[in-house]
């Protein structure tokens, strides 16, 4: 394992996790809210990758699936489980979150029992540049989650959605004067986190082919702190900090010595960082009105 | 002395009574030999989770910080208390060890909430959430990679099983104990200032009140209790693995807390009582893959509790059906349902410019901000 390995393979892990964040802030930034089932939601969408992989053995075709799914299940639990509580403090939010994560992980081992499932997405071999030996997903991980992420800064800064977006998170009550439909547009946020996880799923189970039902709750701790690293609510934010998280775990992993200490060096650097810089590297700081 | 007597609100002490009862009770039971070794172990398993769930209580529901590390404060306790004992109890006996071993976990533990403590000065809600899950995370990972010497590794570490008989009436003991340090800082001064820290950190700060030394003070009493209900659970266990202070054991002690009712004391104890009772029953009725059903149960329960109890829609729902206003059916002349509530008519005004953000002032809450002198700032 040469540096350019490890840096590649962290790269790609890095922008796995990038896109896990990118829900993480984005539904932070709308709906002021952390949304702790969006990890579980990667796990949905692996086993809908898997049901269709069983059945019709086409990935893209899993992909879709998996993706419209999780936009459903996204807009379900926001509808179901979140709206209710608008307006009302912010921890009962995130122990109503907590509640959602853990009922869509034990629906999921009732269904699909604990044992784990394998799901080979695609075998996609190796590809030689010179001396270095480069497995052909992290590229494709790598490209298409850039290109979905830049196809996301896109959207949010130049479609009426997009912008509506941005006012939403900046201010409610005047987006909402301006005619902006605040409820409409949680949603939209909702769906466009929800298929984002679908899409990380779909790289997870490019890499490992071994599903089950707590396949997101570690990376989904991992990005979430990646999404608070970089400033929960900026885009540009969870972009690096996935990637810085990526990167220092394929570091850690190759040296043996540090190698099992891995999330507990992932965890510090958070712990650092926060008390550094409280609101992340790329956070705003907020004035607290009173 | 009667009068004395009548004039304290035994409203205030029942926790005391019914657990000190329950100490004496079981006490003699075990004694005699009536109880069997499964509700022993039960009992001692009762009484570290009513410890873990007062003690969070007195973060999540009072100063209305959430904390998802409270495994990991127990797990510092388990692991250091369990060592501690396990080195001991060759040279002091059993007495000795378990004073000593008691007084270092929890003080390794309070340590660490202090250190925890300190980031909370500076972060609040969600980040100070992530911030202890990491906590916890680390600690564990720490653990799990130690040496076979130090502290067992990944198989964990051994402990001294104590004399089963009378382990859980120490536990018992220490819950009183836990109930007194906890009850009387809440209905103290003290108490009062951490719950309007709760309901709002600035104006408690702007009235003089102390955030920093309470906020320290609440995670350090609280992961101390985290720290003894781990040395408790590492007498009544033969090995501590790692494995169980994930973070899911957190949030279990979370549910409890909850379920209680965030700021109820009497609450956390029911409602730790029950879920513990219930995981034991229900662990030989629910084997195999039906054992998610539990885990399915307790996040509906989670869901719908919250939701009763916070949505914003369901206020004048609440306020006709609950439990005080169905109590309260049967007292005379009184009906609960019928209170003129001022808050809800704010609301009703059709402008959407709240009265807090009219009366909005620009704060720096990161400015480095001095409290009062010592001593004055408690009013």
């Amino acid at each position: 394992m040469n540096i350019f390995e490890t840096l590649l393979n962290g790269l790609s892990m890095g922008s796995t996790y990038a896109m896990i964040a990118l829900g993480y802030t984005m539904v932070y930034g709308i709906a002021k809210m952390l949304n702790f089932a969006h990890g579980d939601v990667i796990m949905v969408g692996g086993y809908m990758i898997f049901l269709t992989m069983a059945s019709v053995g086409n990935p893209i075709l899993g992909l879709a699936i998996a993706v419209v799914f999780c936009m459903l299940l996204g807009i379900t639990i926001e509808k179901v489980a979140y709206k209710p509580l608008r307006g009302a403090s912010p921890l009962a939010v995130l122990i109503t979150a907590i509640g959602v994560s853990y009922l869509l992980q034990s629906t999921a081992q009732m269904i699909f029992g604990s044992a784990p499932k394998m799901v080979i997405v695609a075998d996609l071999g190796n590809v030689m540049l010179g001396s270095i030996k480069l497995p052909v997903y992290t590229l494709v991980t790598l490209g298409c989650s850039f290109a979905i992420m830049i196809a996301l800064s896109l959207f949010v800064k130049y479609t009426k959605i997009g912008r509506a977006m941005i006012a939403v998170s900046e201010d409610k009550g005047a987006a909402q004067l301006m005619g902006i439909n605040v409820n409409g547009i949680i949603t939209i946020t909702f769906a466009i986190g929800s298929a984002l996880a679908a899409f990380a799923g779909f790289f997870m189970l490019l890499k490992s082919p071994s599903l089950t039902n707590t396949l997101g709750a570690m990376p989904g701790i991992k990005a979430f702190t990646a999404a608070v690293i970089g400033g929960i609510g900026s885009i540009p934010g969870a972009m690096l900090g996935g990637i810085l998280m990526g990167v220092v775990e394929a570091i850690s992993l190759t040296i043996p010595a540090i190698a099992p200490y891995t999330d507990a060096i992932e965890f510090s650097i958070l712990i650092i960082i926060l008390l550094v810089r409280p609101s992340g590297i790329l956070g705003k700081k907020r004035r607290e009105k009173v | 002395m009667a009068k004395a007597l009548s004039a304290i609100k035994w409203k205030h002490y029942v926790n005391y009574v019914v657990v000190a009862i329950c100490t004496v009770v079981f006490g003699v039971m075990s004694l005699t030999g009536s109880l069997s070794s499964s509700s022993i172990y039960m009992l001692e398993k009762i009484a570290i989770a009513i410890m873990l769930a007062v003690s969070l209580s007195i973060v999540v529901g009072f100063l209305g910080e959430l904390s998802l590390g409270h495994a990991g404060f127990m797990c510092v306790g388990a692991y250091l208390g369990g060592k501690t004992s396990a080195l001991l109890e060759p040279l002091l006996g059993d007495v000795p060890t378990l004073l000593v071993s008691l007084v270092v976990g929890g003080l390794v533990a309070a340590l660490f909430g202090v250190i925890i403590g300190l980031p909370a000065l500076r972060l609040r809600g969600d980040y100070l959430a992530i911030v202890t899950l990491a906590f916890g995370e680390i600690v564990r990972s720490f653990f799990m990679n130690s040496s076979d010497e130090s502290f067992g590794g990944s198989l964990g570490l051994n402990t001294p099983r104590y004399d089963k008989n009378t382990l859980f009436i120490i536990a018992l003991v220490l819950v009183l104990g836990c109930l007194a340090v906890t009850q009387n800082l809440i209905r103290s001064k003290h108490g009062r200032a951490i719950t309007s820290i709760r309901d709002n950190e600035i104006a408690a700060r702007a009235t003089g009140i102390n955030v920093t030394k309470y906020k320290l003070m609440v995670f350090t009493i609280s992961s101390f209790f985290a720290g003894i209900a781990g040395v408790l659970y590492s007498y009544s266990n033969f090995t501590v693995q790692s494995t169980k202070f994930s973070y899911n054991y957190s949030i279990e002690i979370l549910v409890m807390v909850v379920l209680g009712g965030m700021g109820s004391i009497n609450g956390s104890i029911i409602a730790a009582t029950l879920i513990t009772f219930l995981d034991m029953k229900l662990q030989t009725i629910l084997t195999g893959n039906l054992a998610v059903l539990q885990d399915l149960f307790y996040a509906l329960v989670l869901i719908v509790l919250v939701i009763y109890n916070n949505a914003p829609g369901l206020k004048s729902f609440r306020e006709t059906y609950n439990l005080k206003s169905l109590l309260g059916k049967f007292k005379k002349g009184h009906d609960p349902s019928k209170v003129h509530d001022d808050e809800a008519k704010w609301d009703r005004v059709p402008t959407k410019i709240k009265m807090d953000e009219v009366l909005s002032v620009d704060l720096q809450t990161n400015s480095p901000y001095t409290p009062d002198k010592p001593g004055k700032g408690d009013r």
